[in-house]
């Protein structure tokens, strides 16, 4: 029976669980548009994993880890058209570039923070290809799923808390008014000054990760972090229309005229006042 | 005769039932029902759809106070009981701020269901583990302008205020409802 469905009725713990237990070899392709992830299994052990929209060889992925500069990446794209990954790899511990180690360990991380994103997925459509296997020239690794799973439940209860505090990315982000607080002094990241830059009611969260780079998770761990710090509030970002109230049509306040209103309202108080 | 309302929300054993009964002129409507879960049974009972208080303003008019469910699972009943209140109040146990978060999250729902009105009471007060009002006001994430008033629910005196204090801003609210936006400037956080 085929190894499908979405994720809002089979989590993506009790999948894993499952490809672990039956050490199932295969590729498991999980859709939720816009976004593709194929995550690829040997006998229930992560092997190789690929953003459908991202086809990066092995260069870009050394690159993002800071093993190779971009005019490295240059030279190897344009001398070495053509090469595999596996080749190129060969290639660079060959001429003592990198080591084994280095370039298992980059690749490894690269496959581990896609892995990890599956995490912060409550729905998508899932399915299990028995049949397809990593590409050939691609160099694949073996990460146990036991410990990943367990760090990835972690990850998950993160993920509900942080949507807790922080429901959509639609809404902006403004300075607090606290005076006496400099932001020259707090001793931020690079990343985090990057979206202390951003910060203005006219930009949603939404536009802050598209420009920093960032995904749902950074961002909301940012912004979780500045709100916690009293640095930053949630608004509404200026210029977006107040929603009408959901109920607004049921709600029936008393109709009356205002004068009549606050007599009630005086009523009230002078009664509460005397019990 | 005219009646208008008032609802008094919060999480679980925040004390919104005791709230009503101490100013309530009827015995508490109640339908308190005996906890099950082992996980809530830090009192003996809880109420499963409302509270319902009765407070004769005078030959012409009444005041309701409606306690809600505490208990996200009768959730249900919070979008009906809000309907046409004249305000609402929110209740936090001062000495439990594992629930100083549902809290919040009430008062959001509340706030969205109807935007009138509100104050936070923040509750047992007289608890040797009370937080302090500010710390809560931090804890909560409530603004400067949102009231948040020291309370024992078991305290009649205490009750009052409470009340008092959201007709206040209830009056507050019909002067400057003229002003356009008003409800934008009440920051919820």
């Amino acid at each position: 029976m085929a190894l499908k469905g979405n994720l809002r009725d089979f989590s993506i713990t009790q999948l894993l669980n499952l490809i672990s237990m039956a050490r199932k070899t295969g590729t498991l392709i999980l859709e939720r548009s816009p976004e593709q992830l194929f995550i690829s299994f040997r006998e229930g052990k992560l092997s190789y994993a690929r953003d459908g929209t991202d086809s990066s060889g092995l260069a870009m992925v050394l690159y993002r880890s800071k093993k190779l500069n971009a005019a490295q990446v240059r030279a190897i794209t344009q001398k070495a058209q053509g090469i595999t990954d596996k080749e190129l790899g060969l290639l660079l511990i060959n001429s003592n570039y990198l080591s084994q180690q280095e370039i298992l360990t980059s690749l490894q991380s690269y496959y581990l923070n896609m892995f990890n994103r599956l995490f912060t997925w409550s729905e998508g459509l899932f399915r299990f290809e028995n049949e397809l296997l990593p590409p050939a020239d691609k160099i694949t690794v073996r990460i146990g799923l036991e410990n990943l799973i367990l760090e990835g439940t972690r990850r998950m209860r993160e993920w509900e808390q942080l949507q807790d505090e922080i429901p959509s990315l639609d809404m902006a982000l403004k300075f607090s008014d606290r005076p006496g607080v400099n932001l020259r002094n707090l001793n931020l990241n690079v990343e985090e000054w990057k979206v202390i830059s951003f910060i203005n009611p006219k930009n949603t969260i939404h536009q802050i990760a598209k420009a920093t780079k960032k995904n749902d998770i950074e961002i909301r761990r940012i912004v979780y972090s500045f709100i916690q710090a009293g640095l930053i509030e949630l608004i509404r970002p200026v210029g977006v229309p107040v929603p009408p109230p959901p109920v607004q049509s049921k709600i029936t306040p008393p109709q009356a005229s205002k004068t009549e209103q606050k007599s009630l309202i005086f009523r009230i108080i002078s009664r509460i006042r005397s019990l | 005769m005219q009646t208008v309302k008032m609802v008094v929300t919060g999480p679980f054993n925040a004390g919104k039932t005791e709230f009503i009964r101490s100013i309530s002129e009827i015995e508490v409507v109640s339908t308190e029902k005996k906890i099950s879960s082992e996980a809530e049974r830090v009192k003996a009972h809880t109420t499963v759809a409302m509270d319902f208080g009765r407070i004769s303003i005078d030959e012409n008019l009444v005041l309701y106070l409606f306690g809600t469910p505490g208990q996200r699972r009768f959730d249900f009943m919070w979008e009906i009981l809000s309907e046409g209140m004249l305000g609402f109040i929110v209740m936090v146990d001062s000495a439990r701020p594992e629930t100083f978060r549902e809290a919040r999250n009430i008062l959001e729902t509340f706030h969205a269901y109807a935007p009138t009105p509100y104050v936070v009471a923040a509750n047992k007060q007289d608890d040797a583990d009370a937080w302090e009002i500010e710390d809560m006001r931090i804890a909560l994430r409530l603004s400067s302008q949102v009231k948040l008033l020291p309370c024992v629910a078991t305290d009649r005196e205490a009750v009052k205020k409470v009340l008092l204090e959201l007709l206040y801003s209830i009056l507050e609210e019909m002067d400057t409802s003229d002003v356009p936006s008003a409800d934008e400037k009440r920051s919820v956080g």
